[in-house]
């Protein structure tokens, strides 16, 4: 009996203000909330209310047949709290239900498993601890930061404790097998791996509104054929994973997205072997068909699927070895603002403007700056003063000399 | 294909960018396989490297001949010119009154008495000045030497000699004028598909030997006179400029954002203008000078014509900010200009003077020396339609900035760009190159790739099929 598994990734970075040289140890506000306002209230109205109402009625509609995924970082749980407290609220009424499953990540969306163990662990039980607070349950399953994944990443998470853990069902690390069973990491004798189907989830997420696509319009009927013929051919489960905002904002209203979604968990229980599962209640259901040996990081980002993304170049990989550099003296300040602040600074999006390949649309959409060497730019001045505001309180033995506290007015 | 094609400048001489332009394009052209006749008011030594498909000539020195009755019938026949076709015998003999009465008909001069002028420098400026009443100047000395001497009409054959100082003296609308009376004459010696005319100076020519010879017309915008002098435009110049537009079969530009500025401005329908970017050559990029490093001081250089154009009070005011954070700096305005004892006041001023240096106009290999010895190349332009400059600096691996409000930026990606007033950024952008090492690395490294694309090959092949379908039209009888 196939299972269709939909995860949703739900994100919103602190996007930087126009921070210059002379802004350094002048000022301490780094975030464009304005900005970041705007857009959060905008996402909300256009993608987070309006689906999960959606999926609201999918599930109540379906008794509790229709079930998904999210995972919330902790930089869009932050924005929603301070702008569109709302939001929060319909995600709780989600888990109230039942049918919907929070996931394990790093708090702030960064990538701290390429750098600091320590970082990553730390990061993780903030978020898991965040996630219980507010939605009752306590993560079971891992994804990493932009499914960043590797041998390494799954044994550490075993070692959490995670029954499972996400990653992408890339060409060049399944080669002839099938994203559509669940796997056993190498090296791991517990976890998990579920693997996305990434041409079944790109046909909703990237290619539902192009219109030069030869299959377009894409209908709930066809994609639900289409899904039944993938797991009726061979697989336990098909891995719909993709970014929430795929709803209402990449794809607007009028693109018929919601229709979409409104009809397609009737179209797929239409086929009787058919049903939807949750990522732990897929680890629970499928028993692992092989291991899968992935030594080298991959990501589901781009056409290459791996790091270039975020650590491609020098600039990427200054600004963030600069960023954990500072680590074992900001954990020294004991000093809950500049943690918050640091970690913000972790924030993967941050090195993700830098990339120089850049010819990429996708990137062009998400680019708050006009270029990668901006982007570069400001971040590095905005470290500056950071380090500069670290060195003075610690030459004030760790005592606040200053406010008010880096980073937001918020 | 043979083209005729008129310029002011061409290697060694140099003023601006506009001969090094002229040198790149038409050696790539002619690698190509176009003939091409270019001819500049004077010859000046010999160019380097000159392929063998290009000739030089100079109007300087041609001698204009003609009989009365030749001129009568050219009076004649001017109501036809620059709509219908003169036949060759009579082209041949135009002269001076009969050039007079074309540039009235055609050109719709309104005088107005400027000393300003395009690459204009201060001593230039200053002479200008001297001379007096600039327009009146033209109106006796150039129109009056252009009419035809006392008795022609019933005289024997006449014979003048055209002599042409070239360059951008005081003196430049009768030379252009001058310039476009020996173009004519040059124009029948030569078997020739179509004409390309670069800048205002040489429209005249272009649209006086189209009138005479009905073949096609290409003129080519490397600067307007609104870029060169903002608000304060010389409108002979921009009448000139105008009227050689509407004559020409095709516009060229040298980026998108002339294109604009041409519709905008001068009111040309957009369809009849075509982008063809420039390029820096190969052999320009070629020396690598070993500049020994003194110190860890940095500098930052700004080279070109210190005119408004260039906006180098720009570059100061951002040097001005920098110096207030960081000592270890050096900034150096390379090149001559109108602005020049401004600029030094300026500096003086805000006390500047010991980190901010003036080397005067440089060439040559003293050119090269700068570009290598420099950590950091900046281009402020008020308003640039190309700005090859830049290209050059990216030849020596130097990191460049690059002002919004020019033609490169539309074709280099891998340079840091700011609007040239925004002297805040700009000084940003300066710290962070100089601060951040990795960032002026990977801004070298791109760069060099970068350049690998920009070359005038590919500008020499846009052009190319530009004249092969202008020639196509004409033929056509489209033109």
């Amino acid at each position: 009996m196939p299972s269709v598994c939909f995860y949703f990734q739900v994100h919103q970075p602190y996007r930087l203000r126009r921070y210059t040289f002379f802004d350094m140890g002048q000022n301490h506000f780094y975030e464009d909330n304005d900005s970041n306002r705007e857009i959060l209230r905008k996402v909300a109205q256009k993608c987070y209310l309006p689906m999960n109402q959606l999926l609201m009625e999918q599930i109540e509609e379906s008794k509790g047949r229709f079930k998904a995924a999210f995972s919330l970082t902790g930089t869009v749980l932050d924005q929603l709290e301070a702008w569109a407290p709302e939001v929060i609220e319909s995600f709780q009424a989600l888990a109230a239900t039942g049918c919907v499953e929070f996931l394990s990540e790093t708090d702030a969306h960064s990538l701290a498993f390429l750098y600091s163990a320590e970082e990553f662990r730390g990061q993780v039980a903030q978020h898991d601890a965040r996630i219980e607070e507010l939605f009752g349950q306590k993560p079971q399953v891992f994804r990493n930061t932009e499914l960043i994944y590797s041998n390494d990443l799954a044994k550490c998470a075993e070692d959490m404790g995670y029954k499972a853990v996400l990653a992408e069902g890339a060409d060049h690390i399944l080669g002839w097998r099938s994203p559509n069973y669940v796997y056993q990491p190498a090296s791991c004798s517990k976890i998990k791996l579920l693997l996305k189907n990434y041409r079944l989830s790109d046909d909703i997420a990237f290619r539902f509104s192009n219109k030069q696509w030869p299959e377009f319009p894409l209908t709930a009927e066809k994609f639900a054929a289409w899904v039944h013929e993938a797991g009726m051919a061979a697989g336990d489960v098909l891995n719909l994973f993709m970014d929430y905002e795929t709803f209402g904002e990449h794809h607007g209203e009028s693109t018929g997205i919601f229709q979409f979604m409104k009809a397609l968990p009737d179209c797929v229980l239409n086929h009787p072997d058919f049903d939807f599962r949750t990522p732990s209640e897929v680890a629970d259901s499928y028993a692992p068909v092989a291991s899968l040996d992935i030594p080298h990081y991959v990501s589901w980002a781009d056409a290459a699927r791996d790091l270039s993304a975020w650590v491609g170049n020098d600039l990427q990989n200054d600004a963030i070895e600069a960023a954990y550099r500072l680590e074992p003296r900001v954990k020294a300040l004991h000093n809950a603002d500049m943690l918050r602040t640091w970690r913000r600074l972790q924030t993967s999006d941050h090195f993700y403007y830098m990339c120089i390949r850049s010819d990429d649309a996708v990137h062009k959409y998400f680019n708050p700056y006009g270029s990668p060497y901006n982007a570069y730019i400001n971040y590095m001045n905005v470290l500056g003063d950071f380090e500069l505001t670290l060195q003075k309180m610690e030459e004030e033995g760790g005592k606040p000399g200053w406010q008010p506290a880096p980073g937001s007015l918020a | 294909m043979r083209v005729l094609m008129f310029g002011w400048e061409f290697p060694p001489h140099l003023s601006g960018g506009l001969g090094t332009a002229c040198y790149g394009m038409t050696k790539a052209l002619a690698s190509k396989g176009v003939d091409i006749r270019f001819v500049l008011p004077r010859l000046g030594g010999a160019a380097p490297d000159m392929p063998r498909r290009l000739q030089l000539c100079s109007a300087s020195g041609v001698t204009m001949r003609m009989t009365p009755q030749d001129y009568q019938a050219i009076l004649g026949r001017l109501g036809e010119a620059g709509q219908g076709r003169l036949v060759p015998e009579a082209w041949r003999n135009w002269s001076g009154s009969v050039m007079r009465a074309f540039w009235e008909k055609h050109l719709h001069i309104e005088p107005l008495d400027s000393a300003l002028f395009p690459y204009a420098t201060g001593q230039s400026y200053a002479e200008v000045l001297n001379a007096g009443d600039f327009s009146r100047r033209i109106r006796e000395e150039g129109w009056a030497w252009a009419s035809m001497p006392r008795g022609a009409h019933d005289g024997p054959m006449v014979e003048d000699t055209i002599n042409l100082h070239g360059g951008y003296g005081p003196d430049l609308m009768t030379e252009v004028f001058r310039y476009s009376q020996a173009a004519v004459q040059l124009a029948g010696s030569s078997d020739f598909d179509l004409i390309h005319a670069h800048d205002w100076m040489t429209y005249p020519a272009g649209m006086a030997v189209k009138a005479a010879t009905g073949k096609p017309l290409i003129v080519h915008i490397h600067a307007l006179e609104s870029d060169r002098s903002g608000m304060n435009m010389n409108t002979e110049v921009a009448s000139i400029e105008k009227a050689g537009m509407e004559a020409a079969d095709v516009v060229v530009a040298v980026s998108h954002y002339t294109k604009s500025r041409v519709v905008r401005l001068y009111g040309i329908p957009p369809e009849k203008i075509r982008v063809v970017h420039n390029a820096v050559t190969r052999s320009q990029a070629r020396s690598q000078l070993s500049v020994p490093q003194t110190s860890d001081e940095k500098r930052v250089l700004f080279m070109g014509r210190i005119t408004y154009q260039k906006g180098p009070e720009y570059f100061v005011e951002a040097a001005n900010l920098v110096l207030k954070h960081m000592k270890n700096v050096r900034f150096i305005m390379a090149g001559s200009g109108d602005m020049l004892s401004r600029m030094v006041a300026q500096v003086a001023r805000l006390r500047l003077g010991s980190h901010f240096h003036f080397t005067g106009f440089l060439k040559g290999e003293n050119v090269d020396r700068m570009y290598a010895m420099s950590d950091l190349y900046v281009m402020p332009s008020v308003s640039e339609p190309f700005g090859i400059a830049p290209l050059e600096a990216m030849a020596y691996d130097v990191p460049v900035i690059i002002s919004q409000q020019s033609g490169v930026s539309e074709v280099v990606r891998h340079a840091l760009k700011v609007n040239f007033w925004d002297v805040r950024d700009m000084a940003d952008k300066i710290c962070a190159v100089l601060r951040y090492p990795k960032l002026a690395d990977e801004l070298v490294r791109n760069c060099r790739e970068e350049l690998k694309n920009i070359r005038w090959e590919n500008s020499a092949d846009r052009l190319i099929r530009i004249y092969e379908r202008c020639i196509e039209k004409h033929a056509g009888g489209g033109c």
